[in-house]
């Protein structure tokens, strides 16, 4: 448990250090402040005190920046080496994949956290739904888990950041959008199948209020599907 | 604390890298890993740090084997590897520190081991520079400071002074002999006057297989054979001075010296000693010696006859 907390604090004090963690934040907070309260369907558009709006942007700028956060992770350490300097010490590939995955984590957190003040805001301003908003952070949180257990998993792959950056778009898209687009082409079994694995269907549902276990198990399980991957992964270098 | 290695077998694809060696270095040893590139001494080393599962054999760390407790092996040993791998964006000091906690140093004695640590290997006025701005030298110090830092009763290291200058080679080589004389080493080269001025012990390694085993003189002995002397004479004329040369009974081969005109280098027949025969016939014939060098077999010869096919 200490070595995870010792190597998630490595990883998150190399984020401040490179200015990674700076320039993800004043873009999230800057893209998803822009769109909530300055252009398009921003609150004073949709007349109503929600969060509805910010957590739409948030899901898609989410999307893209997470993969960007977690494509140097194991790629770096590959490329350096220093990979096999971290797994000779006395810790365990599960350690190292879960200390680098809530690192990631932790800088989600700390963004959304910053998202606070439109949450207070925007309930001076009217009547808002204060279960919705919170299981709408509940649903960023849990989707951005899921994109990170990916990001880490396709950058335990390469040792090339950028290969490990677009293989995490390709195979995050499917689950942000292409499932849920073929799902509505295919009738019966299929296309159930495929609105199961949308993520859209599930954060949807969340970020609505409602919290259902289907829609817990799904993210749950995906978070450690990314995580046994990356830790078989590693594992299979060694042999 | 030991290292039994025993049966190493390690396969990449149906390459075999390491072919079922078996070695033992004990407790205070310096051991010298020798081979060509490829030979498999990497492998070897990886394989004794829990890096690379071997496909087959075993290997023991004092009581404990790299499958049943890989932790308490990893904790037992200091590891530097090949390249010497580091967080480049990170300040020494932070490293040492990272490396501290995940040895499971207690918190109270982290700050006096890195301290002990920057006296040791020298990094006093770089410990608050970023480890990617330092000179390969000291990085090759903060490599050395990582792997010492726990006090490990073993020390692995694979190539610990290449790419560095003269000066900080001499320097690593000494720190490696203080550090060595309590603790278990496995140091890997290919540069032999290195292993013959660090290590206690030799072990060439060639094609995955172990083709020698012993201290440098013994390796020595085993190839020298016969005397091989370098003979000078001058004031003689030189085809005669041969024909005499081989004369002699005790003589076997005798060779121009390349360059030197009146140089002769003199293979004696084995168990024979011819030094006496050539100076009685220098006073014989009125020739002038003016040297005769017995010419020692090189490690570098020893190492070429075994590692070449």
């Amino acid at each position: 448990m200490k070595s995870i907390w010792t190597i998630t604090r490595r990883e998150l004090q190399s984020f401040f250090d490179s200015l990674m963690a700076y320039i993800m934040l004043i873009a999230f907070l800057g893209f998803s402040g822009f769109f909530t309260w300055l252009f398009g369907a921003d609150v004073f558009f949709v007349k109503q005190a929600s969060l509805q709006s910010f957590f739409s942007i948030a899901y898609w700028t989410l999307f893209f920046f997470i993969p960007a956060l977690t494509m140097r992770q194991f790629a770096e350490e590959n490329r350096s080496g220093t990979l096999e300097l971290l797994l000779t010490k006395p810790v365990s590939d599960w350690q190292v994949v879960l200390g680098k995955f809530l690192s990631t984590l932790l800088l989600i957190l700390i963004a959304l956290g910053l998202t606070l003040p439109y949450y207070i805001t925007v309930a001076s301003l009217g009547p808002v739904d204060h279960g919705a908003v919170w299981t709408g952070y509940l649903g960023l949180i849990l989707m951005s888990s899921a994109y990170i257990s990916i990001g880490v998993f396709t950058s335990s792959f390469s040792n090339n950041q950028i290969v490990s950056y677009l293989l995490a778009l390709f195979i995050g898209i499917f689950f942000q959008i292409i499932f849920s687009l073929l799902s509505s082409n295919f009738g019966g079994f299929i296309g159930e199948a495929l609105n199961f694995l949308s993520v859209s269907t599930h954060f949807d549902s969340i970020s609505r209020g409602v919290i259902d276990t289907k829609d817990l198990l799904f993210f749950i399980s995906l978070i450690f599907l990314g995580l046994i991957l990356t830790e078989a992964n590693l594992a299979k270098k060694r042999l | 604390m030991d290292i039994v290695v025993e049966n190493l077998t390690k396969k990449y694809g149906a390459q075999k890298a390491v072919d079922n060696i078996s070695f033992r270095v004990k407790t205070g040893e310096i051991l010298g890993f020798l081979g060509p590139n490829g030979a498999g001494k990497t492998t070897t080393m990886k394989a004794i740090v829990t890096y690379l599962t071997p496909n087959d054999g075993n290997i023991r760390v004092g009581d404990y084997s790299i499958f049943e407790n890989p932790d308490e092996v990893k904790k037992n040993i200091g590891y530097l590897p090949e390249n010497n791998p580091l967080y480049s964006d990170m300040p020494v000091i932070d490293y040492l520190k990272f490396v501290a906690e995940l040895q499971g140093i207690e918190k109270g004695r982290i700050k006096d081991k890195i301290l002990q640590m920057i006296v040791t290997c020298g990094l006093e006025g770089e410990k608050h520079k970023k480890i990617g701005e330092l000179s390969k030298g000291y990085k090759q110090r903060v490599g050395l400071a990582q792997a010492l830092i726990h006090d490990p009763k073993v020390l692995i290291l694979d190539e610990p002074t290449s790419g560095l200058d003269p000066n900080q080679i001499v320097e690593i080589r000494e720190l490696i002999k203080k550090i060595g004389r309590e603790k278990t080493v496995i140091l890997s080269s290919h540069i032999l006057a290195e292993v013959e001025a660090t290590c206690d012990r030799i072990l060439i390694i060639n094609k995955g297989k172990i083709v020698a085993d012993g201290t440098s003189s013994d390796l020595r002995k085993r190839s020298e054979g016969n005397e091989v002397l370098k003979v000078r004479i001058e004031e003689g004329e030189k085809n005669e001075i041969f024909k005499a040369l081989q004369g002699l009974n005790s003589v076997g081969i005798v060779d121009f010296m390349k360059k030197d005109d009146t140089a002769y280098e003199i293979q004696t027949k084995p168990g024979l000693s011819s030094r006496k025969d050539i100076f009685r016939l220098c006073v014989d014939k009125g020739w002038i010696l003016t040297e005769i060098t017995p010419l020692e077999t090189k490690l570098e010869d020893i190492f070429r006859e075994l590692t070449m096919n």
